[in-house]
């Protein structure tokens, strides 16, 4: 129980300095952060709901007014604001990558590299452009546009996620939750 | 760590949060029940008036916390002259600009305690699977271990300088991730020794 607990703070604590780590800009002035490494690190290390819950701790402490979204953001304007589908779909990711991961017999670093481009890309897009295409009024291709400038970011995180986790499982076996 | 919470203190501050976070419920379902530009304007002046009686450092803060909009307000806004739809354009951005800033106003005036001793009791129904003392507990290790991880980070990033010349980055990925599993097992063995977490 405890271990339950600890685990879900720590990494809610995780996504929190991931986000703070200063954000790299990418060709075409995409900035990228490693925020959503840490999504996806929820999912593919403590499992699906483990992970979904330490993301939802993250996103109430965020709600409550601590500015631990990448660049400094918080508080509860950012659910009125047009990012607030990818916020919706951060627990939904780290549940489904976390829920491939428990599933698949594959080796952890490859099993965790298709989760993050399963649950922390296709889910979390799934939510983040209707989410756009609300707030902004715009339609679901128009949407789309805006939020494919990520994309090449994304499967770099994906691809980082599946190397951390892989050392995890070389290095603290027992403590990949998602496989114990 | 900062909060967001304006250190100018206003008679808002003294409002129960509770209350604030209904307001802002009902101002902004009515935000999205609005659909032209003139009650969206009114809306939108309402929101600009409850922030600049609080003097300058205060107007300020409220300003620097929309700067993540302004990306998006330029995309709509060009779109919306070029497709020569004003009128649309107007109530996206206006409607957009006040809901965030009403709700950055309400993170803004109310302490972080207060907030989560909200977000506490709105929980209170779940208490069979989620007793309240164990997501008060929650709340305390992530605000306290978020700069005993940052610290980690900062060690890690220093050694790794030392060693060479490349600028660390990605690397730091795996320590960090590693570190938190360690600072999890550690605390759990503590609150154990402890009587347990609840």
């Amino acid at each position: 129980m405890e271990r339950d607990l600890t685990h879900i703070a720590l990494f809610a604590a995780l996504v929190a300095i991931l986000g703070l780590v200063p954000q790299i800009t990418l060709a075409g002035g995409v900035p990228i952060t490693a925020q959503s490494l840490g999504i996806m690190l929820c999912g593919t290390v403590l499992g699906a709901k483990r992970g979904a819950l330490a993301v939802l701790l993250f996103l109430a402490l965020v709600a409550a007014g601590l500015p631990l979204l990448s660049g400094g953001r918080g508080g509860i304007g950012v659910f009125a604001g047009p990012s607030v589908g990818y916020l919706v779909g951060f627990p939904v990711a780290a549940f489904v990558a976390g829920w491939i991961m428990e599933r698949t017999t594959l080796p952890a670093g490859l099993a965790a590299g298709a989760a993050s481009v399963i649950g922390g890309i296709a889910v979390l897009y799934l939510f983040g452009i209707p989410g756009m295409a609300i707030v902004l009024d715009k339609t679901l291709p128009e949407a789309a546009m805006l939020g494919m400038a990520f994309l090449p970011g994304d499967i770099l995180k994906a691809v980082l996620a599946g190397f951390v986790t892989q050392g995890i499982a070389r290095m603290r076996p027992g403590s990949l939750l998602s496989r114990a | 760590m900062l909060t967001l919470t304006s250190p100018v203190e206003t008679p808002l501050h003294r409002l129960p949060a509770g209350a604030k976070l209904a307001a802002l419920a009902v101002f902004t379902l009515v935000l999205f029940r609005l659909s032209s530009p003139l009650p969206l304007a009114g809306a939108a002046a309402l929101v600009a008036a409850l922030h600049l009686p609080w003097g300058r450092t205060f107007a300020l803060h409220a300003l620097r916390m929309l700067r993540p909009l302004w990306p998006f307000v330029a995309v709509v806004a060009l779109w919306h002259l070029w497709t020569r739809d004003l009128h649309g354009g107007a109530v996206i951005l206006l409607r957009m600009v006040a809901a965030v800033a009403a709700a950055n106003l309400v993170t803004m005036t109310t302490r972080l305690s207060d907030m989560l001793a909200v977000f506490e009791t709105l929980a209170r129904p779940l208490s069979p699977i989620l007793p309240p003392r164990r997501l008060a507990l929650a709340f305390a290790l992530v605000i306290r271990f978020i700069p005993t991880l940052s610290d980690r980070m900062a060690l890690l990033a220093q050694a790794s300088r030392a060693r060479s010349p490349r600028r660390p980055g990605w690397r730091l990925a795996v320590p960090a991730t590693l570190a938190a599993l360690d600072g999890a097992d550690q605390a759990a063995e503590a609150l154990r020794a402890r009587g347990g977490s609840d």
